[in-house]
């Protein structure tokens, strides 16, 4: 093809020109092959963000605020609310309880059997989210759940005749089965980078334990630890299948807002609701994940 | 000796116990949607009567088999539209590959739910192309797979060395096609499959697109049929997990054979700095 770039030139322009013309043209011709994927990307990706930032701003094809304006009411501030604790709240569970899961996989055999099938089952099990998981846990605590009749039996506990698996606290608790392995996933390679020869000299100085941990192992892990929080809470900001097979009725959390703005089409009497509430989501999520990726630079510096 | 015994003991003790705990917390529910399925409740005894419902009930296999469908249609569009371009991409359009990764993970950062919202428009242009059919699903999804495929195929082409290959066999007179199909592509394997595996894994697993664009697919028809039927709907559940589960389990299988035979410690921290790893997938299951 390149051969065919030089015979195709012609002979209108200067040589200068030419040559120019034609390492421009050489330089052009091969991005021809990416323009489907590109296109693809455009139609799919491009347009779609682009349309709900634009949308955000306008009303009935003219600009406008008031799509804006209907974040700050009331309802939609407690759902953001409700949204940021659920999420906090996760992330803090699933991050506490992966943390330790994965030190727990990271003080065995570094090539072990164990930790080749904890990596594999978290790998599937945080890819799991949605409806089944959802159905998972209306199967084991929903009101005619297993567990949940067991424990009525044996300990009188009253969850048969109760609905909190459907509300937030029961998103908590759902949640926690994939923030739990993600976490273990992410900061694996972080507990990774702790060498045995720190814990060695820090004890060969006279340190306890808790001094180890206290001025060596959690500083170092710190960042790491944060940056892995704020990754669970995006994905759990941004999580919708579980919460939407969960939660019929009402919309506790922004993305069941964003649900019942695009299924009843005009909510608080505005068309363009829903591009609003989703710039909210993007922005929620942007600088989030802008944090993390922050911390994971700060954290790669020393794990080597 | 002694404290150090004591040590490891309390090492031993934790980690049994953290394992233990978190472990049953994860094998409770899967248990419970087992028997919760094959409940009687009418006789307190056994029934199947919910699994064999999968392929009898009209509503739910037809459900299956749009989903399985469109997990074929969105691996062959992934394949055929991402393949040839990051081959070609490394080969001849050096300056394009940091653009085409920073788009390729975008849908990691940009959720799925606020790309439904936005695709409104581009739905109804489709509909108008291809009429109102639930395959024009494949379309969209291609999208939501995106990160996970470019990660598996980028992770197999850094493996080979493209140029040479592409070099030898241009000189030995072969076409760009041909050095794409015949000469990269059957080098590429084990990638190919991670990205089909996880693209139908991820399919079979969605909700958020159909639901929201109201196709009835196997997540949207299970999630109906709860109305009726929760038994099935568990069993449904189940099965689908069981398969996904599956999928990936015969994916680390293949991928973590060939990765661990190449230096563990970098591939852990690529995962760490590459900013995101398997996240919001749940997200867009």
């Amino acid at each position: 093809m390149d051969q065919g770039d030089e015979l195709s030139a012609d002979g209108t322009t200067g040589t200068r020109g030419r040559r120019v013309a034609r390492s421009r043209l050489s330089r052009l011709r091969p991005a021809l092959g990416v323009l489907p994927f590109g296109v693809y990307l455009l139609i799919f990706l491009v347009v779609p963000t682009v349309t709900v930032v634009l949308g955000a701003f306008a009303e009935e094809g003219r600009p406008s605020l008031t799509n804006l304006a209907g974040l700050a009411e009331g309802s939609v501030l407690t759902a953001l609310a409700n949204s940021i604790a659920v999420s906090a709240v996760t992330a803090l569970i699933g991050g506490v309880v992966g943390a330790l899961a994965a030190y727990a996989v990271v003080t065995g055999a570094p090539d072990g059997a164990l930790r080749r099938l904890v990596t594999s089952i978290c790998g599937v099990l945080a890819q799991f989210g949605g409806v089944t998981l959802a159905f998972a846990f209306i199967a084991t605590l929903g009101i005619s759940g297993v567990v949940s009749t067991w424990l009525d039996a044996h300990l009188g506990t009253s969850l048969t005749s109760s609905v909190w698996l459907f509300g937030l606290k029961g998103l908590v608790l759902v949640y926690a089965y994939f923030q739990i392995p993600l976490m273990v996933i992410v900061f694996l390679p972080a507990l990774d980078g702790i060498r045995v020869q720190w814990r060695e000299a820090a004890s060969s100085l006279g340190a306890s334990t808790w001094q180890y941990w206290r001025h060596v192992a959690l500083p170092l892990l710190a960042p790491a630890f944060l940056g892995s929080l704020l990754l669970l809470f995006a994905n759990s900001f941004a999580a919708y299948a579980t919460a939407a097979a969960l939660v019929s009725q009402g919309s506790p959390i922004i993305p069941l807002w964003i649900r019942s703005a695009l299924t009843s089409e005009v909510v608080l009497g505005r068309q363009n609701f829903a591009y609003a509430l989703a710039l909210e989501m993007i922005v929620v999520v942007a600088l989030v994940m802008t944090g993390y990726s922050l911390l994971v630079r700060r954290t790669a510096r020393w794990v080597r | 000796m002694t404290p150090q015994r004591a040590a490891h003991a309390r090492l031993v003790t934790f980690r049994v116990v953290v394992l233990g705990l978190v472990g049953l917390f994860f094998v409770v529910p899967l248990l419970s949607m087992l028997d919760f399925s094959t409940r009687n409740f009418l006789t307190s005894g056994r029934t199947g009567a919910a699994w064999t419902k999968l392929v009898t009930d009209p509503n739910l296999s037809g459900a299956i088999v749009t989903s399985l469908v469109l997990a074929v249609l969105t691996v062959v569009l992934m394949l055929v539209l991402l393949v040839p371009t990051m081959i070609w991409v490394r080969l001849r359009v050096a300056w394009a590959a940091r653009p085409l990764e920073f788009l390729c993970l975008l849908p990691l950062t940009v959720p799925p739910l606020v790309i439904v919202v936005g695709l409104k428009n581009v739905v109804l242009w489709l509909n108008y192309l291809f009429g109102d059919t639930p395959y024009v699903l494949a379309l969209l999804y291609v999208v939501l797979v995106l990160p996970y495929a470019y990660r598996s195929l980028d992770a197999g082409l850094s493996a080979i060395d493209v140029t040479t290959l592409a070099e030898a066999a241009r000189s030995l007179g072969a076409g760009w096609a041909t050095v794409i199909v015949r000469v990269i592509v059957p080098n590429l394997t084990t990638a190919l499959l991670s990205a089909a595996f996880i693209s139908i894994a991820l399919v079979l697993g969605e909700f958020t697109f159909a639901s929201l664009l109201n196709y009835d697919t196997l997540q949207v028809a299970i999630n109906l049929q709860s109305k009726s039927d929760a038994q099935e709907s568990v069993a449904a559940s189940l099965a689908s997990i069981l398969f996904a589960a599956l999928l990936l389990v015969v994916l680390s299988v293949v991928s973590g054979g060939r990765g661990r035979r190449t230096a563990r410690r970098p591939a852990g921290r690529a995962a760490m700095t590459t900013g995101s790893p398997a996240p919001s997938a749940p997200t867009s299951a």
